[in-house]
């Protein structure tokens, strides 16, 4: 089956764990959250071929898209991630539902990410669950962050 | 390890959170968003009163009472939702409570929720989690 290689290395492993402020080479339970590094359709990160939307000379510009608010997040653990091995990492659409709140029309999305090991043991599951809103005006869009 | 239903602990996971910290984990985690690490995109273009902490900050840092409550290997599952934002400068205090302690597979397992707030008492984050409660006989 295809799938993304996932590396879990030490020194990934350890300025993750830095910026949860902790000196470890323990692989902290978020860890999978950083497969983005390694996730050719992410968005969230510049580009040499692409614009980016961050600040330079300019303060700017907003990506427009109103994006997705990162509303909830699992990981669950079939065994323990180890320093030194590579996943495999597949990505599939779950669930999606609404809700109608003050702001309007909530769009829930969920989206996994299964994590198999050389052999093809399910490692771990990390679930996103991302909403976006439907405004009753425009001039309500958020701009997109988690 | 002794773990009882109704057990609580409680840990501040982080006391006035520097920009740093924020930029350190953009850096581990790959999310770059602007609105996390660029202060005049957030504030000129977002709108908002300074760079957001990500939720997935928020949520490695109250992961690490569980860390450290029942160690790395033994977090079997766990689930947050973002409530609030949270800023620099921002003092975090993460609660676990034990919910439940059953025996799956001949594996001690802890049922527990979890609940992060600010300074101001305000929650930002709520979740559960699973984790695997290591033998008296294993604790060094």
């Amino acid at each position: 089956m295809t799938g993304t290689p996932f590396p879990i290395e030490q020194g990934h492993v350890r300025a993750f764990a830095r910026s949860l402020g902790e000196e470890t080479d323990q692989v902290p339970p978020t860890f999978p959250i950083a497969f983005a590094q390694f996730d050719p359709d992410w968005g969230l990160r510049m580009r040499p071929d692409r614009p980016w939307n961050g600040s330079g000379s300019e303060p700017g510009v907003s990506s427009g898209k109103g994006g997705g608010l990162h509303a909830e997040q699992e990981f669950e653990y079939f065994r323990p991630i180890r320093v030194g091995e590579t996943l495999t990492a597949r990505k599939r659409e779950g669930r999606t539902w609404r809700k109608t709140g003050g702001k309007g029309v909530l769009n829930f999305a969920e989206r996994h990410v299964d994590f198999f090991d050389a052999e093809e043991e399910l490692v771990a599951r990390s679930t996103t669950v991302s909403v976006t809103v439907t405004p009753k005006s425009d001039e309500d869009t958020p701009e997109a962050g988690r | 390890m002794t773990v009882t239903t109704d057990q609580e602990v409680r840990q501040v996971v982080v006391t006035d959170l520097k920009r740093t910290q924020i930029v350190m984990y953009a850096g581990a985690g790959g999310d770059f968003n602007p609105l996390h690490t660029d202060e005049p995109f957030a504030t000129q273009i977002a709108g908002n009163p300074t760079v957001m902490a990500h939720g997935m900050l928020t949520m490695g840092l109250a992961g690490r009472l569980l860390t450290d409550w029942f160690g790395h290997e033994n977090i079997r599952r766990y689930r947050a939702r973002f409530k609030a934002s949270v800023w620099p400068g921002d003092t975090i205090t993460a609660t676990a409570t034990v919910t439940g302690v059953d025996t799956v597979d001949g594996q001690r397992r802890a049922e527990l929720t979890i609940s992060a707030v600010n300074a101001a008492g305000v929650e930002v984050l709520s979740g559960t989690a699973t984790a695997i409660v290591a033998d008296e006989s294993e604790v060094v």
